[in-house]
């Protein structure tokens, strides 16, 4: 790949909206995934007394169910990327690659 | 603290691990017909589909440590266990959505052709090389302390041959399967794994009517830590956080953030399971694979820790698995447990199904520790062998099959060094010490690896000077640090404080890679910044390019 084919490719717009679009979804639901994931450790961190204390009446604690939704958020974030990549970004760049070949 | 009597296998046990073993070996002499070329032999010719490579990812990572070792930590210290299970999880959103797309379009066996993208090939391959064996050594001795005592509780067998017995058959696995071995090893093990947890969780939430209200207020009830806040005079309420909140293992915030940082940023930098991105065929199914890792992980490690309680519950109160103490004395249940916590598990499936599941799970828990040190070991050999050999000693003009032939020998040295040292880590929890192993990775390999990928500033003296502070000040803390400093070697004080450094190492690394890069002025940066362009089109749909690496 020459210099002058890097520029045409950065420079067409369906590479450029496919990009923007598949980065901003990555990046916003890896925050998702880091804020969920540090806020649990900043709670072990700082509130680990508060994580301790019962939820209702039975034994179970916050913290339990705090671990069990951190999980869940992994889960559910993967689901949604795996998704919406194999149905709509795998096409448009195998169209892109079409059009720039 | 360990007693051969009492607790040797039956014969049936002996009988299961020796089926298990034959059938690794079997598929390790089986696959070796079929891997004699180096993409067969490192990445099994990319012909396995999402689930299966799923299957082998969550193989790879489910390791001795997470099923003993936090079964191990629960049993101990309650919900502690938990904090490692979701960190080790939080990790796989990350690589998949950050870097697991990237990683395939710009690479093609190992992490390191991605780090030396833009950047000079033979300085760049060292380091990544040193970043990967360091990270595999740790590693490894986690799995081989976990083996080492499940077949000194099985057999009889002193702890050293029992440690040299696994090295072995790990060696021998490796170098005659190569990838296409591992991997089935791997996906028969995951099943008969999350089969036996399964099974063993549905037995203990049974035993309490599918009430997990009533296992934790039984767990309660029996645990030591419980009852000695008791008589120290705390409230039912504060005692029983003493199991079911955060507890001593996490004693202050930079230790619990340090390990939070490590086990989040370090499973995107462990070699072995970035090496899975490449064994299918396209980034589709790439995507599905870690899909279903995440789901089979997520879900085994949630019921590990339902183990853990039930084995607070079952296991803690039975007589039978304890070491005799002293007579008079009052029985400790932690420290006199037959062959350590990390064995908790293993005598859990004795009490919840009798002398045959009890020896399918030791089996299975045998069969991935081969497993795990078999893709470990792979993964170290290829760095040695496609990293060190290939790209810097013969500079490219390695025949394939001398290439082979490196990484068999590597293997042969990595498993004598992981029996040598395995051996000196006989007392430590394998979780604990997997979650140094993630230190490492988190400060040397996954630095390097997403500044390369995501700053075109980055430049080779950057990232060397960066990596290589990132990997010595974590290995250096380590050493320094209560665990080896005091554990290991017998010092009276640590010299570094904190047992996890991860919060320290990581942001020296980044740091050195930052400061690095921005005062490099020579030609050769200015080069490597301009082919940021060029690798930034390839990372995001896949054309080849004219500076991809030719290994």
């Amino acid at each position: 790949m020459q210099d002058e084919d890097v520029e045409r490719i950065m420079a067409h717009p369906g590479f450029r909206t496919l990009v923007r679009a598949r980065n901003r979804f990555a990046w916003a639901l890896a925050a998702v995934m880091v804020a969920v994931y540090l806020g649990f450790i900043l709670l072990v961190a700082f509130a680990g007394g508060w994580l301790g204390q019962p939820l209702g009446a039975g034994p179970v604690t916050i913290g339990i169910v705090a671990g069990l939704a951190v999980v869940v958020v992994a889960f559910a974030v993967t689901g949604l990327y795996v998704r919406r990549a194999n149905r709509v970004y795998d096409e448009q760049v195998r169209r892109l690659l079409e059009e720039l070949t | 603290m360990t007693g051969p009597s009492g607790m040797v296998a039956s014969l049936p046990a002996a009988a299961l691990v020796g089926a298990f073993v034959a059938i690794t070996l079997g598929i390790a002499l089986w696959a070796a017909g079929r891997s004699r070329s180096r993409q067969g032999f490192y990445a099994a010719d990319g012909g396995l589909t999402g689930l299966q490579n799923g299957l082998a990812m969550a193989g790879d990572f489910i390791s001795a440590a997470s099923f003993l070792g936090i079964s191990g930590l629960v049993y101990a210290n309650g919900y502690d266990g938990l904090i490692y299970a979701v960190g080790w999880l939080a990790g796989w959103p990350l690589i998949l959505l950050l870097i697991a797309e990237r990683l395939r379009n710009l690479g093609s066996f190992t992490f390191a052709d991605v780090a030396c993208f833009r950047q000079r090939q033979a300085p760049m391959r060292s380091l990544a090389a040193c970043g990967t064996l360091a990270t595999v050594a740790f590693y490894l001795i986690a799995q081989m302390v976990g083996a080492g005592q499940l077949i000194q509780l099985l057999f009889g067998l002193p702890y050293a041959v029992a440690v040299i017995v696994t090295g072995v058959l790990m060696i021998v696995t490796v170098s005659y399967g190569g990838m296409i071995a591992t991997t089935w090893v791997q996906i028969i093990k995951a099943v008969l794994l999350l089969t036996g947890t399964v099974f063993m969780a549905v037995m203990v939430l049974a035993h309490f009517g599918f009430d997990l209200g009533a296992l934790f207020a039984e767990a309660v009830r029996v645990h030591p830590k419980v009852q000695a806040a008791l008589a120290a005079g705390a409230t039912p309420a504060e005692a029983a956080a003493r199991i079911l909140g955060p507890g001593s293992l996490i004693g202050d915030p930079v230790s619990a953030l340090s390990l939070g940082m490590a086990l989040m940023f370090g499973t995107a930098g462990l070699p072995h399971i970035l090496m899975r991105f490449f064994t299918v065929a396209d980034a589709r199914e790439a995507r599905k694979s870690v899909f279903y890792a995440t789901g089979f992980i997520g879900t085994f490690y949630l019921l590990t820790v339902v183990v853990g309680f039930g084995a607070i519950t079952l296991v803690m109160t039975d007589p039978r698995f304890m070491v005799p103490g002293l007579p008079g004395q009052p029985l400790d249940p932690i420290l006199q447990l037959r062959g350590s916590t990390n064995m908790a598990a293993v005598h859990l499936a004795r009490a919840v199904g009798g002398d045959v599941f009890f020896s399918f799970i030791c089996a299975v828990a045998l069969a991935t520790i081969l497993a795990v040190v078999s893709g470990l070991t792979l993964a170290g050999a290829s760095a040695v062998s496609h990293d060190l050999y290939a790209s810097v000693i013969a500079r490219g003009r390695a025949a394939e099959q001398d290439e082979v032939k490196v990484s068999k020998v590597a293997s042969l040295v990595l498993g004598v060094t992981a029996i040598l040292l395995a051996i000196a880590f006989e007392k430590q929890n394998v979780a604990f010490m997997v979650g140094l192993a993630f230190v490492i990775a988190a400060s040397a390999n996954f630095p390097i690896l997403v500044m390369s990928m995501f700053w075109g500033g980055l430049t080779t003296r950057g990232a060397l000077i960066g990596g290589w502070l990132g990997l010595a000040s974590a290995v250096a803390m380590l050493v320094l640090g209560p665990t080896v400093w005091r554990d290991v070697l017998g010092h009276a004080r640590p010299v570094f404080p904190y047992a996890n450094p991860a919060l320290f190492s990581i942001t020296l690394a980044f740091l050195g890679i930052w400061a690095g890069s921005v005062t490099d002025r020579s030609p050769s940066a200015a080069a490597e910044r301009k082919a940021f362009a060029a690798q930034f089109v390839r990372s995001q749909i896949g054309l080849p390019a004219a500076r991809s690496p030719r290994p």
